[in-house]
């Protein structure tokens, strides 16, 4: 084992490098993302029963799942827009391994989401965050932080009947992520984009900027609070879907814990 | 008059709840003619195609010309009470429960002479209203009811044990969502419900009906998703054990046919639309046929709203069809078992709903306060299957004559 590695386990092991759940559980009753009634919809989380050491298996119990590629806390791949139809290697299942673990640094905007649930996430707002932080680090990920996660029931979606109420970035943010060179970009709420994307210009623009650069998408977060502006590791591994455009999975952040 | 109900006190908790005992069931295939038409809520009896003769009890000759070409057909109601009489004695489980019993002859205005239930209302001399009612063994008989409504009848216990009237009874409505609900909910209340429950599906997902809902006294809106199991499972455990009548109000429709259409849509039709009866007859039914002899707010009927298209489709609606020609069969084999204890499977049929996925289509559309009173109609009268609106009526009338005309009428026009 390289001497890095074996440090690893050793802090890992000993808590100066502590484990955070980035992820919400998989549970039917977790709001999925909701379009007009008459597009297809995203599939909600069901599990069903095969057996459960019983008559249909008497010493095992298991269960079938039907779900999204986007339900729950779940990674976008580049295919999943319009825009990154055409991104070689666009797909979960063709991605290069090395861009599921990498660091990453969480911009927090939860003061103002707390206020106005339509806060936008601005280049301004990134520029400013840089002069504390500095720049952006190239290939990694951000993290927009906005305590959504925190939010439960009908509050989560927050739809009125004028669309989704729930903060984002604006076109001019993304578009200097990009000129960072960013890995991916993340949030808490049901999608990269706020409620209220579909009316900026262009609409969703994290989802078409992003993905039409190659990028990924992260979302449904939880616990950004737990985690530092900068200097932690994102471990975002999506299932392997032969051509899936996105997956639910297991979001896990390592951040210095105690004594490091 | 009869003797008002008065709200069943709480279940005593050391009493063991009575099981379900059943009439006598077997029948004649001639005499199921009967069950058929008391199903629908029909009065109907052989008539002899040779000479004209009506009579009762069925049987597979002519009494008269011994001519087999006998036909049910719906038949006058008036007849006469000729004679009356009280059981006191029966070997049979399910009258020694409630005896005294009363029967009586009458004579139909149609001609036979027929033994039969009487409403406690109604005795030697009078003049009475013949129905067919279908029994807890889901057979059809014959009841003389007043000819003019009197006071409290319907709490008549025989006339009671041959219904499922809503009175008293605690209800689950299981969509909330459906545009159904509010009506429903209201004429259930009206009817004398002690409780309607009401399903609500993702209540993450804000939906304009639910204020009004919510505002009826008498209504507790409960989570339930009949998509999901675990719902179903849990919501049974909370109030299944008092759930008398389950009326099924959940569907998913989207226009579109079969080639065009998308199995994304499609697999959510059958999955709300035939897979979410079975979960609530999975969870729902086992206690609900065990409750069907528990007192006066004893469980009664398994309620299911379906489509017309059901019957034939309208390949407008395609895979929508589908799924409700499947709830169909499955409502079918839910009365196969549960007949044994007693429970009731109402099937209600309606033509197209004036709601948002019919919009488009002419009049006549079956509005929300129709369907819910033809529902509520089907429970007092103890049918097994309605037909709700025009559409509807009409499209079993021509299934009946000649399913295959009625399909080539209803796929005629069509082409993607």
């Amino acid at each position: 084992m390289s001497e890095i590695l074996t440090q690893m386990a050793a802090s890992l092991a000993s808590g100066e490098t502590k484990v955070i759940d980035l992820t919400h559980t998989l549970d039917p009753d977790f709001p999925v993302i909701i379009l007009p009634p008459e597009f297809g919809q995203c599939a909600r989380f069901r599990m069903e029963e095969v057996s459960a050491y019983d008559h249909r298996g008497p010493a095992w119990k298991w269960h079938n799942l039907t779900l999204n590629e986007h339900t729950g806390t779940h990674f976008d791949a580049p295919i999943h827009w319009i825009s990154g139809r055409d991104v070689p290697n666009g797909a979960v299942d063709e991605i290069d391994v090395k861009n599921f673990i990498g660091p990453v640094v969480v911009i927090d905007c939860s003061e103002g989401s707390a206020k106005d649930p339509d806060f936008v996430l601005t280049a301004e707002i990134i520029l400013e965050w840089e002069k504390e932080h500095g720049p952006v680090p190239a290939d990694s990920w951000v993290l927009m932080r906005t305590d959504w996660s925190k939010r439960k029931g009908i509050d989560y979606l927050n739809m009125a009947e004028d669309g989704p109420h729930s903060p984002g970035p604006m076109p001019d943010a993304i578009e200097l992520l990009l000129e960072r060179g960013i890995r991916g970009f993340g949030t808490e709420t049901v999608g990269t984009d706020a409620g209220q994307g579909t009316h900026f210009s262009p609409p969703y623009p994290a989802h078409f900027l992003l993905h039409g650069a190659g990028k990924f998408g992260l979302q449904c977060l939880c616990n950004l609070d737990l985690l530092p502006p900068t200097g932690a590791i994102l471990l975002a591994t999506p299932l392997k879907i032969k051509g899936g455009t996105g997956s639910p999975l297991r979001v896990l952040a390592l951040i210095p814990g105690e004594g490091a | 008059m009869s003797i008002p109900l008065t709200p069943p006190p709480k279940k005593d908790p050391q009493k063991r709840t009575r099981v379900p005992t059943l009439p006598p069931a077997m029948r004649s295939r001639a005499a199921t003619g009967i069950s058929a038409a008391a199903a629908e809520g029909r009065f109907a009896l052989q008539h002899c195609e040779e000479c004209g003769t009506v009579q009762y009890p069925p049987r597979d000759a002519c009494c008269k010309c011994l001519s087999v070409d006998l036909t049910y057909k719906d038949t006058e109601t008036g007849a006469e009470v000729l004679a009356e009489t009280r059981i006191h004695a029966s070997p049979d489980p399910f009258f020694r429960e409630r005896l005294p019993w009363r029967q009586g002859s009458v004579k139909l205005d149609a001609g036979p002479v027929a033994v039969v239930h009487l409403h406690g209302d109604v005795g030697r001399g009078d003049r009475v209203r013949m129905a067919m009612k279908l029994d807890k063994a889901g057979q059809g008989v014959l009841i003389a009811l007043p000819i003019e409504r009197t006071e409290a009848m319907e709490d008549d216990p025989t006339l009671r044990g041959l219904t499922a009237h809503p009175k008293h009874r605690r209800i689950l409505i299981t969509d909330g969502r459906n545009p159904v609900a509010v009506p429903l909910a209201k004429a259930l209340l009206k009817a004398g419900a002690s409780t309607v429950f009401v399903g609500e599906a993702e209540a993450w997902r804000r939906w304009p009906g639910r204020a009004a809902l919510e505002a009826i006294e008498g209504v507790e809106i409960m989570d339930l998703d009949v998509s999901d199991m675990r719902s179903v499972t849990e919501l049974a455990g909370e109030i299944g054990g008092k759930t008398d009548i389950l009326i099924n109000t959940a569907r998913f429709v989207r226009p579109g046919g079969v080639t065009m259409q998308d199995t994304v849509f499609a697999r959510e039709e059958l999955d709300v639309n035939v897979l979410g009866v079975m979960r609530l007859a999975q969870a729902f039914g086992p206690g609900m046929a065990g409750r069907v002899q528990d007192g006066t707010n004893n469980a009664v009927a398994f309620v299911n709203v379906l489509s017309s298209y059901a019957l034939v489709p309208d390949p407008a609606y395609g895979a929508f069809s589908a799924s409700q020609a499947a709830a169909r069969s499955v409502c079918q084999t839910l009365r196969g078992e549960y007949r044994p204890q007693g429970l009731r499977v109402m099937t209600v049929y309606t033509g197209p709903t004036d709601d948002e996925w019919h919009q488009p289509l002419p009049p006549p559309k079956v509005a929300p306060s129709a369907l819910a009173r033809d529902i509520v109609n089907g429970l007092i009268e103890g049918l097994e299957d309605v037909y709700s609106g025009d559409v509807a009526k009409d499209m079993f009338e021509r299934w009946q004559r000649d399913a295959k005309v009625l399909e080539r009428e209803m796929t005629t026009g069509g082409g993607i």
